[in-house]
């Protein structure tokens, strides 16, 4: 039997150009909203673009936080794309304060608008950067993660304002240079992961991660 | 950072059109065939403009941007006659991924903020017609350079970056489709006053010309009609790039599958 994916429809953006590369790089995602379909997937991806703020609430009116915690106890295989990404950690600063889903110890807060040398950055940060190991992470271990491709380091499509800061380094998995700051680009606990890159819309490179991805 | 490498694709009906100073428009070609082309070269991004959409108050890209969504996974920024929420939603749907805002803005600049609310500033691009006044100084045109808006340039992109766009996108009507080079002062004034980031448009035939607006604090550029006659191709322009040092994503390495 293959392996079911679910994608997770909340109202939230791109499910249309998500759903186009999972089937490019393989498989055949299913997109619901159903409690039910969620529990039972093999996978799960939350995508998402825009305002942290209207995503964790759309979340949260159709119940699938909750959801998403139980689907995530299971210890089946999570993907946060994006905001999908930035809902994992504890809370975002963007628009005021709103809490996040928590499975991931941290916060999400702005970018910062200098680079080390003191120059300003243009934010949004909207760019095809080249991702790579975050300073814990061993060559052995990054080459076994999706992200890396057999340990290279790929370059990956970005477009945000806000980026994620894990309490816990070792949640970090990946990072991207912006003005000398290495912005977080990916991030794992457990069964958990999640990338602030759009692998939809990041190329070859892209679907090459999803492939990896559902294939794990 | 990377520099971002932008096919433009300006469409009248079903056609790739391309003209001078956006008049005199000549048939180029197959909108999707040739975005699918672009893609696999390595673009980094394509850019649709309808340019008779205003003309209709609708934007009529629908289709190519569903039938090239699905073959083509870079971001797609779809521009021309889009006026309200309701027209971002369905282009959106279909799969583009940024809209770009011109007339309607000029007429109502708070649909910028509106479409920034709902979807975000990563999918709101405020698109500017820049026309070179006598006096110094450049104004704002819509419908392809044919009405004026009197306003002016650099304080419209300041204004548009408030109201939430997420980038600028900023054509020189003056180079359009010349070949003879962007207007670099222009650049550095819009990148000079707004903090987010600017693709440049207009007079590009190649690497010495994207060279020289990134040195003028472009973060993106596009191609139009050195594209489209296949005076160059991005693979070239991305060599000649990482040559001149300009940081560009290096496209061939992400070719190899393990």
């Amino acid at each position: 039997m293959s392996k079911s994916i679910v994608v997770v429809d909340y109202g939230i953006g791109n499910v249309f150009s998500v759903c186009n590369a999972l089937k490019q790089a393989g498989c055949e995602p299913n997109l619901t909203r159903s409690a039910s379909d969620v529990l039972s997937a093999d996978k799960v991806i939350l995508p998402g673009v825009g305002a942290f703020g209207r995503a964790i609430a759309a979340l949260r009116d159709l119940g699938l936080d909750e959801t998403l915690r139980r689907f995530v106890e299971t210890e089946r295989p999570f993907l946060g794309i994006c905001i999908g990404m930035q809902l994992l950690m504890d809370q975002s600063t963007e628009f005021g304060e709103n809490t996040g889903l928590g499975f991931i110890p941290g916060i999400v807060d702005r970018i910062p608008g200098t680079g080390t040398d003191g120059a300003p950055l243009r934010v949004p940060h909207i760019s095809w950067g080249e991702v790579r190991p975050a300073e814990n992470v061993s060559g052995e271990d990054w080459a076994a993660t999706p992200v890396a491709n057999g340990g290279a380091h790929d370059s990956f499509y970005f477009v945000h304002s806000f980026h994620c800061t894990p309490s816990d380094p070792a949640h970090r998995l990946a990072v991207v240079d912006y003005g000398g700051n290495a912005i977080t680009a990916a991030v794992r606990r457990d069964n958990l992961m999640g990338v602030q890159f759009h692998p939809e819309r990041s190329g070859p490179a892209g679907l090459g991660f999803l492939e990896r991805f559902i294939n794990l | 950072m990377n520099i971002r490498l932008i096919a433009r694709l300006d469409v009248k009906l079903q056609h790739l059109i391309k003209g001078v100073q956006m008049e005199g428009w000549r048939k180029m070609g197959n909108p999707a065939e040739r975005a699918k082309l672009y893609y696999q070269q390595g673009a980094d991004e394509l850019l649709y403009m309808d340019v008779v959409a205003s003309l209709y108050e609708r934007n009529n890209l629908s289709d190519i941007v569903r039938e090239v969504a699905q073959e083509a996974f870079v971001p797609i920024t779809v521009g021309g006659g889009i006026g309200d929420l309701k027209s971002v939603k369905q282009l959106l749907d279909v799969g583009a991924d940024k809209v770009a805002i011109n007339t309607a803005a000029t007429k109502r600049p708070d649909i910028l903020r509106e479409i920034s609310d709902t979807y975000g500033s990563q999918a709101t691009v405020l698109s500017i017609e820049a026309k070179r006044l006598p006096q110094g100084g450049w104004e704002a045109m819509t419908d392809n350079g044919r009405n004026h808006t009197e306003r002016d340039v650099i304080a419209w992109a300041v204004e548009g970056a408030r109201l939430g766009a997420g980038e600028i996108f900023i054509t020189s009507i003056d180079r359009d489709g010349t070949m003879k080079g962007m207007d670099l002062d222009l650049i550095a004034a819009v990148t000079r006053e707004v903090d987010i980031p600017v693709i440049a448009s207009g007079g590009a035939a190649g690497s010495a010309h994207v060279a020289q607006a990134v040195g003028a604090g472009a973060t993106a550029v596009s191609l139009a009609k050195a594209l489209h006659t296949d005076a160059v191709t991005f693979g070239a322009l991305r060599d000649d790039l990482a040559k001149a040092s300009i940081p560009v994503r290096a496209h061939k390495s992400e070719m190899v599958q393990v």
